[in-house]
């Protein structure tokens, strides 16, 4: 278990912006996804726990171990933190053979149990036949195994991860993933791992953790970050939402319904808590929430008449673009069968219904 | 023609434990200057590249305060060893070396920054000693800009005149190297010595330039 509250702040230098990372948060077993944009700091906290950077203040533990303490000077090195690291680019020794690098890994035990440990770490991994050969002459999947088998050989307490899935194709992101779920079943180490692929965080993450310029604005399992994004900025980073402006008509908590009113229409929603009659907000919903239809004269409850724009496709779905920014998600088939609709309407499923 | 091949000689062992001396130490610095955030970095780097731009004269002048009969450190070495350290070989040792490390500290130090971070940290999160780290991971990944270096030290070290001079004299059969004994060949008048000589050490150093430019990474 790791708890970490840091603080620190990166001076204004001539090529980047000044920057201050604050943040508090606790990393339980199995997978924690820090995800965030680029340049929202998730690397800084990496290094600042396997100690390459020293916090200006703030205290991390892992499991009973103090790895740094702002207030009583305390800044183990990163050789004493038993903080196991996968780097972005996987950072395998390229002098060495794939045995030779975890060889280097397991110098510190008995010589005996080094050996039996590299082989079985080597087996593990499904790395015995590429065990002879060097980090450039084998493949990425193969790669990235031998970096995650490296860094557990020593039988870290917390395994990092950094943006593991960047830059991999379908199949080996796949492969990884399969990896990953593999590790967390056999190891029980903790990882933290950082990202700024969704995908990523629901493949893996049990506990999500958002980054926006150096703080946390919201943690929970993805699942539910997705349904209830805290704030407009979290939606916008997730980027997976209809974001429509629209003002509360009604709120009754008896029966647990809302009216709310876009632009000429009026739909109806869960109830908001939290929010009063007339207050304006934005409704969010995700693009395969919303139901699309041919129109048969007047909408229904909560339809909208809709104007197709364009329709693009995407790998498994439709993403079907309406007049006033709106985007509908559906099946290919759902859309095969649809595509000679003359009017549509929008359905707006009321349970789905989110505002921030 | 009767050559005495001896300058020769001597201007080889000199390069090569000046380079010897210059590995050890200059390494060291080169590593600390580029791992280690400390106040006055930037000063000591720029007091081992003095001896770049200073002339020779301005070097060995330096250099005979500091090692001479009369300096502390004279004499702590005469005190050790019997007999003084300046106008002697090893005193052309001190010359050579001063002649070569600079650029050795510099180019190891850019050797030495050009490995990637990552190894050096992945090392680190794995365990490894500073000491492990340096002998296992960074040296290998730069030997060769490492090895071309130390060529090019010891291309220098062979070629110095005037810190030799002033430090070591030009006393033939004991501290006359093979600089030196150009110069005095030309000055005597002996052109066959002086050709002979010009040639071998053109050839040497060729030769040196020619590894040194394979070794290094494009």
């Amino acid at each position: 278990m790791l708890q970490a509250r840091l603080r620190k702040t990166f001076p204004q230098r001539p090529d980047s912006a000044g920057f201050s990372l604050e943040l508090e948060f606790q990393a339980a077993s199995g997978v924690t996804v820090l995800f965030g944009p680029s340049g929202s700091g998730k690397t800084q906290v990496l290094d600042a726990i396997a100690g390459f950077t020293r916090p200006d203040e703030g205290r991390i533990l892992l499991d009973d171990e103090l790895l740094f303490d702002g207030a009583t000077g305390v800044h183990l090195p990163p050789q004493a933190r038993n903080c196991g690291y996968v780097f972005q680019n996987y950072a395998l020794f390229p002098h060495m053979t794939l045995r030779q690098n975890l060889m280097f890994a397991a110098e510190r035990r008995p010589r005996l149990e080094r050996h039996r440990r590299v082989n079985e770490m080597l087996e593990t991994f499904r790395l015995t036949e590429a065990a002879g050969r060097r980090a450039h002459e084998v493949s990425g999947g193969q790669r990235q195994r031998c970096s995650i088998a490296r860094a557990l050989i020593v039988a870290p307490k917390l395994l990092l991860l950094d943006e593991p899935g960047q830059g991999l194709d379908a199949p080996l992101k796949t492969e990884f993933y399969e990896v990953l779920r593999q590790v967390r079943a056999d190891f029980k180490t903790p990882v933290l791992l950082v990202t700024h692929d969704l995908d990523e965080c629901f493949e893996l993450g049990e506990e999500m953790l958002i980054l926006r310029e150096g703080k946390i604005v919201q943690s929970g399992t993805p699942r539910k970050i997705l349904d209830q994004p805290a704030n407009l900025e979290v939606a916008r980073l997730l980027g997976a939402y209809n974001l429509i402006p629209c003002e509360i008509r009604a709120l009754d908590p008896g029966r647990n319904t809302s009216k709310v009113q876009m632009g000429e229409f009026e739909l109806e929603g869960p109830y908001f808590p939290g929010r009063f009659k007339g207050d304006r907000v934005i409704l969010c919903v995700r693009p395969e929430q919303l139901v699309v239809s041919a129109r048969l004269g007047k909408p229904g409850p909560n339809q909208i008449p809709g104007i197709l724009l364009r329709a693009v496709e995407k790998a498994q779905w439709m993403r079907l673009e309406f007049e006033g920014g709106i985007f509908a998600d559906v099946g290919r088939a759902e859309f095969e069968r649809q595509r000679d609709n003359k009017d549509w309407v929008i359905e707006f499923p009321a349970g789905t219904l989110r505002v921030l | 023609m009767q050559i005495d091949w001896f300058p020769l000689w001597l201007s080889l062992r000199v390069a090569v434990v000046s380079t010897a001396v210059a590995l050890a130490f200059g390494l060291w610095l080169a590593y600390i200057l580029a791992n280690r955030e400390f106040r006055f970095k930037e000063v000591v780097d720029a007091m081992v590249t003095l001896p770049l731009v200073l002339p020779p004269t301005v070097l060995g002048y330096y250099l005979l305060v500091l090692i001479g009969r009369a300096s502390p450190l004279g004499k702590l070495w005469e005190m050790i060893f019997g007999s003084p350290l300046v106008f002697t070989w090893k005193a052309a040792v001190v010359a050579a070396l001063l002649h070569s490390l600079p650029l050795l500290v510099k180019s190891a130090r850019a050797a030495f920054e050009s490995v990637d971070r990552s190894y050096e940290r992945a090392a680190r999160t794995l365990g490894a000693s500073e000491w492990r780290l340096f002998w296992r991971v960074t040296l290998p990944l730069a030997h060769r800009s490492i090895f071309a270096a130390g060529a090019l030290a010891f291309a220098q070290a062979m070629g110095d005149f005037g810190i030799t001079l002033m430090v070591a004299g030009n006393i033939p059969g004991r501290t006359q190297t093979v600089s030196l004994a150009i110069y005095d060949a030309v000055e005597a008048g002996n052109g066959a010595v002086a050709r002979t000589f010009v040639l071998v050490v053109s050839i040497i150093m060729l030769a040196i330039l020619s590894v040194a430019n394979r070794l290094n990474p494009r």
